[in-house]
């Protein structure tokens, strides 16, 4: 195993390769399947060199059919693999939707517990790059909807790093949505990546006066304008949830308590969301230590645009959650 | 008709208080303002009033006991009633029987302040008075009416800071955390922390909660003079050594009245900023700061001031001081000031920048009287000199107007026997 020293600064892509070449190196149940997974080096370049590092038997390039190589996947899984299947985009892995939902989440329930699946999805999620309407969206919460699955979204250098080998590890199906924003991001890999796990929160920033919850590329723009909020006397919490099923309500609720303020960040579409339910959660069990309405930033309810310009004032912004948090103050903004 | 008397809040940051001593026993008749316990808190031993007329029937709270602020601490029979306890659950519905037990222990339990308990409207209408969760919670804690306050909040939402100040006797927002718009923010309130709470020093949070709020949130701005005070001197010694030593003023008791009487011409200076408007305060109370030995500051207001003729100030000047050392000032001197006095007379400094107390909107230093060379009537001489100095809220007035401000105090205290001073012997 090849725990990383003192930090160093590599990019999110960086992170998730090394992860799977770690995977890859330690045991040789891995195998990597996807669609251009291997002489084209990932549709994120993900995985570029690996083909010529592990061969053609671990590296697998797969037909244009997520339905049949999402089902080769869990097969394998069931037959005492542990695949690491990468589907490009989650808006692609609808058409996988039936393996994943029906059969994924679903045989170990219904086999009286005799199999478990232990398969790893991977996959691409969020805008952001103006790939338009169908490579852009945040469906995770789609997939957290579903019992018998685990749904985490590295948001960090550390977590992009280190989230792969207790996702292997677990003996259920396991999700693994990567930002596509995030994967030239630079950051600091820590030791802390060895520490990474599939079902706790993270308080990414302290504050005292509101909690931004918050995952994947929403964290950075929360971090931007827990900044801004800073120069007027704001001293916002930033809660990177990291996965979305389990939800970790006691971080959440700890911090809800002690701020008395949430907004929810979330670049998912607002009806029926993940906000949604983090909200109700909170309603739930911390609803006497509210001292303002619980909000929501989250994506504009449209297909997301092609045109920059439309692309950016979709989604959430720094600007939006400054002013969202203002008006919890009961600032005129 | 019985009343039950309720341990108040002395400050918002004030959770609980230990009963020192009765100044009263069953059968001991009341009146509003009366003296009834002495408590003891963060701030020292606190003698607290009572707010209503009455017949002292039952004392509930043994001396030495610790409660929560909100705890009946006594049983009265309110005037004009008669004199038997009331039956319990008179008038039925809301009317709920006294108990005591404290208040604000969850939600489905016992008879709470029917206050905080009643739905609240707004009298005319039937409009809902948006209320925080935290806040109902807070407000039934405290035992605080939630049908007076303001709301700071979105929308005009009363908010949990909103019920803890008025708690302390004020309406102003809590701690705002911005500048920007009017509302209220985040508060500066230490909050418990859970941990090492016994190593905290009360005092020391509550300064730091109030002046990290007045330099997150006041524009200060700050002028200086050097003023003559030679013939103040002078006065002083003439007028002590025909006194006995009992009546003997103090320079820092001209400065006291000096800086009152200046605040009754030149508006904007004794007042508070509250909800983005400046309010001038009806009475000028000058508070006066008291260094505490061993460490820490209170301002206990002289209320007021104007009015008080020198001797007079002067005695309550050193009654103030005494009791402040002591720990044993009053709630409502606490609440009071307006403006406060800093003085560091007894100590080398020659000028002090003084913060101001949120939401009070000026603060008056004061250095050190000393000798020095200066030029009087075209000559050198030796004069003595008092370098006064203002920190005021840019938000509610300018240079200029802080400039007239402090000129007429330093006029006031260059020449005591001038006719701006009015009668006071």
């Amino acid at each position: 195993m090849t725990t990383p020293a003192a930090a160093t600064r590599i990019t999110y892509r960086e992170a998730v390769k090394q992860a799977l070449r770690e995977a890859l190196q330690s045991d040789p149940r891995t195998f990597l399947m996807g669609e251009d997974v291997g002489r084209y080096g990932g549709c994120f370049a993900v995985s570029k060199g690996l083909l010529a590092e592990f061969g053609e038997e671990r590296i697998r390039d797969t037909p244009l059919s997520e339905s049949a190589f999402v089902g080769a996947g869990i097969g394998a899984a069931i037959g005492g693999m542990r695949p690491i299947v990468e589907i490009m985009t989650v808006n692609f892995s609808l058409l996988a939707a039936d393996q994943i939902v029906n059969t994924a989440a679903t045989l170990c329930h219904m086999s009286g517990g005799q199999f478990g699946v232990p398969v790893v999805i991977r996959m691409a999620t969020g805008a952001g790059r103006q790939l338009a309407a169908q490579h852009s969206h945040s469906l995770e919460s789609w997939y957290a909807h579903v019992p018998g699955l685990r749904v985490v979204v590295p948001a960090t250098i550390d977590d992009a790093r280190g989230m792969l080998k207790p996702a292997l590890a677990s003996p259920d199906p396991v999700l693994i949505f990567e930002p596509a924003s995030l994967y030239n991001m630079e950051g600091d890999l820590t030791e802390a990546s060895s520490r990474a796990d599939l079902s706790t929160a993270r308080v990414h920033r302290a504050g005292r006066d509101i909690t931004l919850l918050t995952y994947g590329a929403s964290l950075w723009r929360c971090v931007t304008a827990a900044e801004e909020l800073a120069t007027v006397g704001i001293d916002a919490e930033i809660i990177d949830l990291r996965s979305l099923r389990p939800l970790d309500d006691a971080t959440i609720l700890e911090s809800v308590r002690r701020t008395r303020r949430a907004l929810i960040v979330d670049e998912g579409w607002r009806s029926v969301g993940m906000s949604a339910e983090i909200a109700m959660r909170i309603v739930e069990q911390g609803f006497y230590d509210l001292d303002a309405p619980i909000a929501r930033v989250c994506t504009e309810e449209v297909p997301l645009p092609y045109p920059k310009h439309l692309e950016d004032a979709a989604l959430p912004n720094p600007q939006r959650i400054v002013a969202a948090v203002q008006r919890m103050f009961g600032h005129a903004t | 008709m019985r009343h039950e008397y309720r341990l108040p809040a002395l400050g918002a940051d004030m959770d609980s208080g230990t009963v020192v001593e009765w100044h009263v026993q069953p059968g001991s008749k009341v009146k509003r303002g009366d003296v009834v316990a002495v408590v003891e808190t963060d701030k020292g031993a606190i003698d607290v009033e009572i707010f209503e007329d009455g017949v002292v029937t039952e004392l509930l709270v043994k001396p030495g006991t610790k409660v929560p602020v909100g705890t009946p601490l006594a049983l009265l029979d309110v005037a004009g009633s008669s004199p038997s306890p009331a039956p319990v659950g008179e008038g039925g519905g809301e009317g709920s029987a006294p108990s005591p037990t404290p208040a604000g222990k969850g939600w489905g339990g016992g008879p709470a302040p029917s206050a905080a308990q009643e739905p609240l409207r707004t009298p005319d209408s039937s409009k809902r008075v948006r209320v925080s969760p935290a806040a109902r919670v807070r407000a039934r804690e405290l035992g605080v009416d939630l049908s007076g306050l303001t709301g700071s909040g979105p929308d005009g939402a009363i908010t949990r800071d909103d019920v803890e100040c008025a708690v302390k006797g004020r309406a102003s927002p809590p701690p705002s955390a911005t500048g920007v718009g009017e509302g209220a923010g985040p508060s500066a309130q230490p909050s418990p922390a859970p941990a090492a709470e016994g190593a905290r020093n009360p005092m020391r949070d509550a300064i730091a909660a109030s002046m990290s709020r007045s330099k997150r949130e006041i524009p200060h701005y700050y002028l200086s003079l050097t003023a003559d005070v030679t013939n103040a001197v002078e006065w002083l010694a003439a007028h002590n050594a025909a006194v006995p030593v009992t009546e003997r003023l103090l320079f820092a008791a001209l400065l006291v009245k000096a800086v009152a009487l200046a605040c009754t011409r030149e508006p904007g200076f004794s007042g508070f900023y509250r909800n983005g408007r400046y309010e001038e305060a009806p009475a000028v109370n000058v508070g006066v700061a008291v260094a505490i030995r061993g460490g820490g500051l209170v301002a206990p207001a002289i209320l007021g001031t104007a009015t008080k003729p020198l001797p007079v100030l002067m005695n309550e000047f050193r009654d103030i001081v005494a009791r402040a050392r002591a720990g044993r000032l009053r709630a409502s001197e606490l609440a009071a000031p307006t403006i406060i006095l800093t003085s560091l007379g007894d100590s080398p400094v020659e000028s002090v920048f003084p913060i101001i107390q949120p939401p009070q909107v000026a603060i008056v230093g004061a250095g050190a009287v000393t000798p020095r060379p200066w030029v009087c009537d075209g000559q050198l001489a030796v004069r003595q000199l008092c370098t006064l100095s203002l920190g005021a809220d840019h938000r509610v007035t300018d240079g200029r107007l802080g400039a007239q401000f402090l000129g007429r105090i330093a006029k006031l205290v260059a020449a005591p026997e001038s006719p701006e001073w009015g009668t006071q012997g």
